[in-house]
């Protein structure tokens, strides 16, 4: 028995912010939710289940929030998810909610991911100390700094490419409304300027915490028939996932990421991921990872990523641009950021993106990670129906 | 055709009262290697693996991802976690081999309520605004269901009694229910705080066949969560467990066993009404939540006690529920089956 075709059919999101005061989490998850609908036209009666997502929950200090969201998703009398995986969480959450389609246990499912940093304070929340466990350290720029060093030497990449890659996310942010960073003096001296704060991150390359909330309606071949707007269909979906820490882990390009983006490709029917794929969106909270991402999901051999920052291949007009909507660089709602990475890549193939619409994109591929580099999830999307 | 699916072997910890000297990992992994070793199988034999755990038991972020390390996730693997109990763990399991994306699947859950106090613990699940500040514990807002229910006429206490007793394995009139915690509820009424773990392996078609003589065979499963403010709730009923019985297909044919995740011994009298099990139906031969409640396992240990008693030739039809949230917010059904004798 063949898979139930997926379709997205809806994007809503908030204006990602520093702190939401004026919503409670209700208030939030509930406005993104809305404004996924009213992009499907269809109401709270059309949606079958809510399958939702965030980080972990010392980030606001609520303990299996979707119980208490149930009434403000419209889940009441429903079946509801609630997923976690860490930082790839919003791209996890999409896949569960994308597989309940396609094995035909419902027709439409809102599914929606969030973070309101605002209510706590994520690095702290990161840094509980456990008897006889490993700190994390403070938060996650002091675990994923050393990554970033080894990045540099084994592929002799030069110091400034870390700063290109902010410059041009920045840049690409202003183009997005919905993004939390609008810095319309940037300039690349100024990042490259900005304060150290994890040897070799500056301030300016490394993510914002971000108040936000993503979602999306996906719906079966008969609900992308009655869509009203441009649909984006999935082509391919992974996940993987590898230990924290064990004795021959590559930190700088894990096994699983190289796994899980072969898995999309298969399915996708993709050889070659640099001539076949238009644009990405990637999940980088520090401006080093397009590079190394770019290594990892096949789009540049080993030692080579860097070479398609530095000649501005990654750029919005180039031959691969990387993180149109301005990335996680621009807004991180934490648990929101890898759903954001995955409705960006349906929303360009819908050709929906706006001003930072990439001319005559296709095919789209959205990536998240999180944990220590172990957890990865991955979705390509297309302007047309998966073969098959 | 959609694939036939079973649950295929279950392994849980002996719930012990308190797990002082072992970590979670330590007291997960000896259920993990359990179902393993009786199908065979070895972590890179299995499709897809889901588990089901919580941040707030274990007092730190990401807490899953020290257990990941213990299941061996190298060559990596294809994971998935839910903040919920193993039950939804299951189900999402579930939706993976009905998709065909994997034929095998593992699943696990976890917890450890004796580090902290698990009824203070459990009211930061409440609403974060209204009520969370107000602390109100698990078996106060217990209490208040079991009172509407002696209200409404549905029990007493001494139907209340005879409920623990049975759970616990003794007759009523030989088990203290001990002094009132929050009235009506006596600590017979309440769960023991334990720490446990269980696991399942669930395999699809012939897979399933291969792997176990008698296959528990899920021909139904759903599940369903109601508004969480208890206020514009009925207490004394639980529509979300019925729809999820009636779309899970309970309600066809009569089951001989129903495993119940009630942790109060009232939430059995509300749960059997919703299921409309009658005398002839044996309900919780484990013992069920009375006996022992790992928060966060104890919906899989439901459907994985049900799923043994298909395996042993106990049962032919059976139901099993999971529960979360405060009053039975959120309900599972699934309706397990052997194959014909």
């Amino acid at each position: 028995m063949s898979k139930e075709p997926v379709a997205v059919v809806g994007i809503g999101q908030t204006r990602h912010v520093a702190a939401r005061r004026d919503v409670s989490i209700a208030g939030l998850v509930r406005e993104a939710a809305q404004r996924a609908l009213e992009d499907a036209e269809l109401t709270w009666a059309d949606v079958d289940a809510v399958v939702i997502g965030k980080a972990p929950d010392f980030f606001e200090g609520v303990m299996m929030p979707e119980l208490y969201l149930a009434d403000a998703l419209g889940a009441v009398g429903k079946p509801m998810l609630r997923v976690h995986t860490a930082g790839s969480v919003g791209g996890s959450t999409a896949l569960v909610a994308a597989n309940l389609v396609a094995a035909r246990v419902h027709g439409t499912v809102l599914t929606l991911a969030f973070e309101k940093q605002s209510e706590s304070n994520a690095m702290w929340g990161l840094s509980l100390p456990i008897p006889f466990q490993q700190p994390l350290l403070a938060g996650a720029g002091g675990f994923f700094a050393p990554h970033v060093r080894a990045y540099m030497r084994r592929s002799g990449a030069p110091d400034t490419v870390g700063s290109l890659v902010a410059y041009k996310d920045r840049r690409n942010a202003l183009r997005n409304p919905y993004a939390h960073l609008h810095e319309h003096d940037i300039t690349l001296e100024k990042v490259q300027a900005s304060p150290m704060l994890w040897d070799p991150i500056r301030y300016s390359e490394t993510c914002p915490s971000s108040d936000g909330a993503c979602a999306m309606v996906l719906t079966d071949r008969a609900g992308a028939a009655r869509a009203p707007r441009p649909v984006a269909w999935m082509h391919g979906g992974a996940m993987r996932s590898e230990p924290t820490l064990f004795a021959g882990k590559d930190c700088v390009s894990p096994q699983a990421g190289k796994d899980c983006a072969a898995d999309v490709y298969r399915q996708a029917g993709i050889a070659d991921p640099r001539r076949e794929i238009d644009a990405v969106e990637m999940y980088v909270p520090f401006s080093w990872y397009e590079p190394m991402w770019l290594e990892n999901l096949g789009f540049a051999d080993e030692g080579e990523g860097w070479k398609l920052t530095e000649s501005g291949v990654t750029e919005l007009d180039g031959d691969l641009p990387v993180d149109m909507s301005g990335g996680v660089l621009s807004t991180n709602p934490i648990g929101a950021s890898g759903m954001i990475r995955f409705a960006e890549a349906a929303l360009q193939v819908r050709g929906l993106a706006g001003e930072h619409q990439v001319e005559g994109a296709r095919r789209v591929l959205g990536h998240a990670y999180g944990g220590g580099s172990q957890f990865f999830s991955m979705w390509l999307v297309g302007s047309e129906p998966p073969a098959s | 055709m959609t694939r036939e699916i079973a649950v295929v072997a279950f392994a849980r910890t002996d719930h012990r009262r308190g797990a002082d000297e072992l970590s979670e990992v330590e007291m997960l992994m000896p259920v993990l290697h359990e179902v393993l070793d009786r199908t065979g199988l070895k972590t890179a034999d299995i499709g897809f693996t889901c588990s089901g755990s919580c941040d707030y038991l274990a007092g730190r972020a990401f807490s899953f991802t020290l257990a990941l390390d213990g299941v061996g996730a190298w060559p990596p693997i294809s994971e998935s976690h839910v903040e919920m109990d193993g039950a939804w763990a299951l189900y999402e399991a579930w939706t993976k081999l009905l998709a065909g994306d994997a034929d095998t699947a593992l699943v696990y859950s976890y917890g450890k309520s004796t580090p902290g106090s698990v009824r203070d613990v459990l009211t930061r699940q409440l609403d974060p605004y209204y009520v969370a500040p107000l602390w109100p514990d698990s078996v106060a807002l217990a209490a208040l269901q079991a009172q509407a229910l002696i209200d409404a006429g549905d029990t007493d206490e001494p139907a209340l009694a005879a409920v623990a007793a049975r759970s616990r394995g003794s007759r009523a009139d030989a088990a203290p229910q001990g002094d009132y915690v929050v009235r009506p509820l006596r600590t017979g009424d309440c769960p023991p705080v334990v720490d446990g773990a269980a696991a399942v392996v669930l395999a699809a078609g012939d897979r399933a066949r291969e792997l176990c003589e008698r296959p528990a065979w899920i021909r139904g499963i759903d599940h369903r969560i109601e508004a969480h403010a208890l206020g514009v709730r009925d207490l004394t009923d639980s529509p979300s467990t019925r729809l999820a019985a009636e779309r899970a297909g309970a309600f066809r044919r009569p089951v001989d066993t129903a495993e119940l995740h009630a942790p109060f011994s009232s939430q059995e009298v509300v749960l059997r009404k919703a299921l409309r099990l009658d005398d002839g139906v044996r309900v919780n031969p484990s013992g069920g939540a009375l006996a022992a409640n790992p928060v966060m396992a104890a919906g899989l240990v439901r459907i994985g006690e049900a799923a043994a008693g298909i395996h042993r030739g106990r049962s032919d039809r059976a139901l099993a529920h999971a529960t979360s949230g405060p009053c039975l917010q959120q309900n599972l059904v699934a309706v397990l089956e052997g194959d014909p004798r």
